[in-house]
């Protein structure tokens, strides 16, 4: 029995000028005919199922609909067509450092952001002295929520959301967080999280990580479903070769998918084996280097792609 | 909407989410309260200074106190039960976009948010009761366990005031001048709710048109159990239900029909 099953889902967002309006607004807009709501598919024909321990690593550029999906798979927006269906408790980490009380003290919104993730009082008790230790929050706990840096806020909020033991996780680019050795903390954590058995959705931009974590990925494309499969590796290849300007595939089941994605796969093979000719790293494995290897590969991408703009920052210092 | 699963899954929820709820009515003192040196006392000393004030005009600028019998507790009736409608349907409306951010990132039935808005409401109304009755003993009211009946139009008070929480919370995702237009609204029910006035000052003919207001209803109860000394009769009592029943189902309704919109909107 699947875990996720998600059927030929489409989800339709709303845009236009109606945000943040008020009564008097919408009535002259209404009336002078202004008014206007734009109703997007964010996500049309989306199909994929999950068994248990499967995790799907969903690629595609910005504004693809990928942070959309993972709402209807959290529950938080609905889909306008198509089913999803669920199976036991679901876990999301999406932007987990927004919502929180700037004026309540780090104890108080500990507490209280626990609550909202379903968390029970008794076991907020047991974990509350190891959550603030996780997070070298303990001293702070008297501290108002605002008084601490952006670091300290979203370890917090990781390391009370990395409490949780459930069937589905979802995760929309927080793998780990903060920095040094926070990031390898965090990182560790989430793949103890992951090898506990959990059903796992995985949106990142880095690439490396949907290799090493996914046996499934999802590929969409300004909402449009591109494939969905377990050749993790193929898949990626030539994601990374379309995100240099390869051109896009056709959807899976149509004339020539198989075959363009074969060409790209092969294209960035060849282009990785150039590179490791050249005894340079896979630019995609930015974040895991150290500081000096990543401002030096950093530079090398500029070069390659933006000389005049690099010149120019180099010219006014 | 009354189907036996909604009911399930209400109490499913409401043990899932106990938690929940009691640290946002924690919240809710926590914050109103930060600030106020007197802590818990300054919610029953505010609508004591208030019922001060106003005595002090209504009785010794305006006259209107001649010839009602109790006028500090005919006073306190009124700012009583107006303050519950005004801080419970206030807050309630304004809690969801409060949250707006929790709401469009963690999964959590945002009726919630609402729900503890008047509950805390609630539990402040009830600490100013406490002084109600005290100042009924001082003022030489006759208590009875006729007064027991007043757990009647707090029940409905409390049923109406969630349900247009929940409507006012709905509309106010969509427009965002709610919140004044309200303002407004709640200025001129403070009018029109006869709280240091007496309706019988009116022409007969129109005594009937301020039962169309439901504050105002609650507030005659009260006056009537504690003041007149007289139980209200049965249809007084069935309007008092009906108004709430009718704008439970009203917020129930217009919630639940927009709450999947919301996301759009917040």
């Amino acid at each position: 029995m699947a875990v996720i099953e998600c059927k030929d889902v489409g989800i339709r967002y709303k845009t236009g000028n109606f945000r943040g309006i008020g009564l008097k607004e919408y009535i002259m807009k209404r009336a002078t005919s202004r008014y206007e709501v734009n109703e997007v598919w964010a996500d049309k024909h989306i199909n994929f199922a999950l068994e248990k321990g499967e995790m799907l690593g969903i690629i595609g550029t910005n504004g693809a609909g990928k942070s959309t999906l993972l709402k209807a798979v959290t529950g938080i927006m609905l889909p306008a067509e198509g089913s999803l269906r669920t199976r036991g408790s679901i876990a999301a980490f999406l932007e987990l450092a927004t919502g929180f009380d700037p004026e309540m003290t780090i104890r108080e919104n500990t507490y209280l952001r626990g609550a909202m993730l379903g968390y029970t009082r008794a076991f907020m008790l047991e974990r509350y002295d190891s959550i603030l230790e996780f997070a070298g929050l303990t001293e702070f706990q008297d501290y108002t929520f605002k008084q601490l840096s952006s670091g300290m806020k979203s370890r917090l909020a990781f390391a009370i959301a990395a409490q949780v033991d459930p069937d589905i996780l979802i995760l929309d680019e927080v793998l780990s967080v903060g920095d040094g050795a926070f990031r390898k903390k965090s990182g560790d954590k989430m793949r103890e999280i992951l090898s506990a058995g959990v059903t796992g959705v995985l949106v990142s931009h880095s690439i490396s990580q949907i290799r090493e974590l996914c046996n499934k990925v999802l590929w969409i494309d300004h909402g449009h479903q591109i494939t969905f499969s377990d050749d993790v590796e193929l898949y990626c290849d030539a994601y990374e070769a379309f995100l240099r300007g390869g051109t896009l595939p056709p959807l899976q089941g149509e004339d020539g998918h198989a075959e363009q994605v074969a060409r790209l796969a092969a294209d960035q093979r060849a282009y990785k084996e150039e590179l490791a000719a050249k005894g340079l790293e896979d630019t995609d494995r930015i974040s895991e280097m150290t500081k000096e290897q990543a401002v030096a590969t950093a530079i090398r991408i500029l070069q390659e792609h933006q000389p005049d703009a690099l010149n120019k920052q180099l010219r006014s210092g | 909407m009354f189907k036996l699963t909604f009911w399930k899954k209400a109490l499913h929820n409401a043990n899932k989410y106990r938690f929940l709820f009691e640290q946002l009515i924690l919240r809710d003192f926590r914050k109103k309260y930060r600030r106020a040196a007197l802590g818990v006392l300054w919610s029953l000393l505010s609508p004591l200074l208030t019922l001060f004030v106003m005595k002090l005009v209504f009785t010794q600028f305006f006259g209107r106190g001649d010839g009602v019998v109790h006028y500090t507790i005919y006073l306190f009736s009124g700012l009583l039960v107006y303050n519950f409608y005004r801080e419970a349907t206030q807050a309630g409306m304004s809690s969801l976009m409060e949250n707006n951010k929790i709401i469009s990132k963690i999964n959590v039935p945002k009726y919630l948010f609402i729900l503890s808005e008047n509950v805390s409401a609630m539990i402040n109304f009830l600490l100013t009761l406490v002084v109600y009755f005290v100042f009924c003993a001082v003022d030489g009211i006759h208590f009875s366990p006729r007064m027991l009946m007043l757990i009647h139009p707090i029940l409905w008070l409390t049923l109406m005031n969630f349900g247009v929480s929940l409507l006012l919370a709905s509309w106010f995702v969509f427009f965002r001048d709610m919140k004044y237009l309200y303002g407004v609204f709640l200025r001129l029910l403070n009018y029109v709710c006869a709280i240091f006035y007496q309706v019988d000052r009116f022409p007969k003919r129109y005594h009937n048109l301020f039962l169309l207001n439901p504050v105002y209803v609650v507030i005659k109860y009260f006056r009537l159990i504690v003041i007149d000394e007289k139980i209200p009769s049965t249809q007084y009592q069935v309007l008092c239900a009906g108004y709430a029943i009718f704008f439970l189902i009203l917020g129930c309704w217009t919630y639940n029909h927009y709450k999947n919109e919301f996301i759009y909107y917040l």
